[in-house]
């Protein structure tokens, strides 16, 4: 039967954990592009990627010191930005949509390949890069540490702790900058790009920084998972995961400052308790759904996501919190 | 609908003894009766077809496999072991690895000079046996190169993988080589093509760029699998039947979705978030009923290639060409002389001025979204048939989406022949980069033209300025 205290714990434990915190800051980048501005980056993951990657192959093939892997990988986030959006942000929306999900899955296929495997470490990954980090930790790295009632490994807490702390910063920074006379543009642009233009407003030379600057947010997002992880493997980064942080993102509410934070962690606990749930019932000798294999109970969530996308957007697009003026959906 | 098909690969293992291989496959060319309009294409390609189906001196010769000799129980580590066998000769170093579901590696192997294979995974269940394609001698072609196994304590585990020669004694010139490539490049091209143009027709009539596209595709390749190996119906006869299905499933969605959500009077950006999300439940509840592995038709699977003089095609592969190419040549007649076809290109050009003109909009695109289903299904078992060895996976039609896209926006979103002449640039782009690039990367050129072509010329060969501000 269902054990419920210990689903709960495992909800709990996943609101505040690593995958918490890495879909906050890819939302927190996407509310940019799409909250904010309008853009459809459908290729958030591609950004997470070359930030973790950027870092894993500076320390690891080059040698270079974690602090400097990390610049790398926010300068390979920009990077991306820029060779995304030179062609696609004078164009029609769903143009940079198809665009960037298509870079993202290019790169996942790249790092992937066996021809990398030198590289990029092709399909094993790459491992060993955040040792840096990890001895930092100011914790027992071994021990566990229990948090109302909640138990954390001590590495898993220093993680945790340094991911929040990036998150909030992050959202100060947004707070801040949204609020600029800068932030006021882009929010002009997502309502009436040619009103924008009409101002005198360099409509495409916005929509670039905030690509850049939401892009970085991704990559930001993949440095920190991956120094959680401390492993990088290429098939983590795969489309869907961009589709999950828009989900959150919306759930939250998008162009609201804490939207990624609260959609971040209603999807993750929604996903852990459903987990636990269907692992349970589907497990064992007789279990309460004999139709659903155990191993399909990972593809449910991919479902669960896809119908959760197509009907917040339909039936609320502003979440739970968000406004409905606020959020763009009339294409352009 | 995975159980029966995880019980089918015994049977399929009689195709490696040309001696026990009595009931040929019905000849092609009813394939093509069912599909070919013209008359003309029938007559050219009949007598290649109608010849016997598999030649047994040509027949590819399958691998076998040796016992390894036991290991001692060791508590958790669980042999698995084979041999690499190519017309009686071993493969040596070849690379064996081992996946769980989804994907992940766990472990991999090189077979050693008498082909002989053997790893160790650490817990009982179920993997995937894949052999590393790139790791093989060149002109060795992989029957089966993918095998699931529940693996478990206490016994040896054996895994066979089957091979095919490519070409049995015949020379390889540069010509023959490069016309080769590019008759690959053409069959591919066709087949996005064929896909691509019911993506472009829907972007034209109603404004929305279709993220589900490849789920469609993949599920019509689903259903004609189904029908094909579960229930036992002939290929041919299957397709057709998914043609149909695909259709429904056109039709339905525009009727149950997308016409909602046009009188809900939903932005262009929701409907295309929808269309993602869509596609996403989509493709994972194939994986949930239809399994995460490639699974392979029961007809034409271990087809040889016959010689033409320049070129050898299996007869799978010059079947797919003549009916991508009929079907293509009927769409194009379908657009210029039918009412209903300059109904779609008028309500395409400007929905506005065709609505007042009399043209029931809402049924033109009723009307595009079934004809693009139906093409998306057919398209999916030519895409499984020629380019994936015969088989059919859950995450094909995402793959082919992204050059479906490529093509699309190459060509000129929104038109119909731009969206064919861009396929096929970018199947041959593909075929070409293969022999540049490895082989796991051959999609890159087709995304790559994607990003150039916006740079130079984001209206597309054949588009028009006006659609893409």
């Amino acid at each position: 039967m269902i054990d419920i205290p210990s689903v709960l714990g495992n909800g709990i434990a996943q609101m505040v954990g690593p995958q918490a915190i890495f879909f906050t800051l890819l939302a927190i980048g996407l509310n940019i592009h799409f909250g904010y501005t309008g853009l459809l980056n459908f290729g958030q993951i591609g950004f997470a990627l070359v930030g973790a990657y950027g870092m894993g192959i500076a320390v690891e093939n080059f040698g270079l010191p974690l602090w400097m892997g990390v610049l790398v990988g926010l300068a390979a986030g920009v990077v991306l930005a820029l060779l995304l959006g030179i062609p696609t942000l004078r164009l029609r929306a769903d143009y940079l949509a198809i665009v960037t999900i298509a870079a993202a899955e290019i790169l996942r296929l790249i790092t992937r390949s066996t021809s990398m495997t030198g590289f990029s470490g092709g399909t094993q990954g790459l491992t060993g890069y955040g040792t840096g980090f990890r001895d930092l930790s100011p914790f027992d790295n071994g021990r566990t540490y229990e948090l109302l009632g909640v138990r954390f490994l001590g590495q898993d807490l220093w993680a945790i702790c340094t991911g929040w702390a990036i998150v909030g910063l992050s959202l100060l920074l947004v707070y801040l900058l949204v609020r600029s006379p800068w932030g006021r543009v882009l929010t002009a642009i997502r309502e009436d790009e040619d009103a924008a233009r009409a101002l005198g407003k360099n409509v495409f030379a916005y929509k670039m920084q905030a690509l850049v600057l939401g892009g970085v947010f991704g990559a930001i997002g993949g440095i920190v998972y991956a120094l959680a992880t401390q492993s990088l493997t290429p098939d983590f980064y795969s489309p869907p995961q961009t589709f999950f942080a828009y989900v959150a993102l919306i759930i939250g509410g998008a162009a609201r400052i804490f939207g990624p934070v609260i959609g971040s962690m209603i999807l993750l606990f929604v996903f852990s308790i459903t987990d636990n749930v269907l692992r349970q019932i589907t497990a064992g000798g007789e279990p309460l759904l004999g139709f659903i294999q155990s191993e399909d109970v990972g593809a449910i969530r991919f479902v669960l996501v896809g119908v959760a996308l197509a009907l917040l957007v339909v039936f609320r697009p502003q979440g739970i919190f968000g406004k409905k003026e606020e959020v763009l959906l009339d294409g352009r | 609908m995975r159980r029966p098909g995880s019980v089918r690969p015994p049977s399929r293992m009689r195709a490696a003894d040309p001696a026990t291989s009595t009931r040929k496959p019905p000849p092609l060319h009813l394939l093509l009766v069912g599909l070919v309009a013209g008359a003309a294409l029938l007559g050219l390609a009949a007598p290649a077809l109608a010849a016997p189906a598999l030649a047994p001196a040509l027949t590819a010769p399958g691998s076998t496999a040796a016992l390894s000799p036991p290991a001692p129980a060791d508590q958790q580590e669980l042999p698995v072991s084979g041999t690499l066998r190519n017309d009686g000769k071993p493969l040596p170093a070849v690379r064996v690895q081992a996946l769980i579901a989804g994907g992940r590696q766990v472990t991999e192997t090189v077979s050693d000079d008498q082909g002989h294979w053997t790893l160790d995974v650490s817990q009982p269940g179920r993997y995937i046996f894949r052999i590393d394609q790139k790791s093989l001698p060149r002109g060795v072609h992989v029957l089966q190169g993918e095998v699931t196994r529940d693996v478990a304590a206490g016994r040896v585990s054996l895994v066979v993988f089957r091979f095919g020669t490519e070409r049995t004694g015949l020379k390889t010139s540069t010509t023959s080589q490069v016309l080769r490539v590019l008759v690959d490049g053409i069959r591919f091209g066709l087949v996005i093509g064929i896909t691509g143009v019911g993506l472009s027709l829907i972007f034209g009539t109603t404004g929305l760029t279709n993220f589900a596209h490849g789920e469609m595709v993949m599920i019509g390749a689903v259903v004609a699998w189904a029908l094909n190996v579960v229930l036992g119906i002939q290929l041919i006869w299957a397709t057709l039947l998914a043609i149909v299905a695909g259709a429904a499933l056109g039709a339905a969605s525009d009727l149950g979705i997308w016409r909602p959500m046009r009188r809900r009077r939903s932005g262009l950006v929701a409907q295309l978030i929808v269309s993602i999300g869509l596609g996403l439940s989509l493709r994972y509840l194939v994986l949930i009923f239809y399994g995460g592995r490639s699974q392979s038709f029961a007809d034409y699977t271990d087809q040889v290639e016959r010689d033409y003089g320049l070129i050898s095609l299996t007869d799978k592969d010059l079947a797919t060409i003549v009916i991508s190419l009929a079907v293509m040549i009927g769409l194009a007649l379908l657009l210029q002389r039918t009412r209903i076809g300059k109904a779609m290109r008028a309500v395409s050009d400007n929905r506005d001025l065709a609505a007042s003109s009399g043209i029931n909009v809402e049924r033109v695109v009723l009307f595009v979204w079934a004809l693009s289903g139906g093409l998306a299904a057919l398209g999916g078992v030519l895409f499984g048939l020629s380019e994936l060895a015969g088989t059919v996976q859950y995450e094909m039609g995402f793959n082919l989406l992204l050059l479906m896209f490529a093509g699309v926006i190459l060509g000129g979103l929104g038109t119909a022949y731009g969206a064919l002449v861009g396929c096929l640039i970018v199947g041959i782009l593909v075929q070409v980069s293969a022999q540049l690039i490895p082989v796991d990367l051959k999609y890159l050129g087709g995304l790559a033209v994607l990003i150039l072509i916006l740079i130079v010329r984001p209206q597309g060969l054949l588009g028009s300025r006006a659609r893409i501000g």
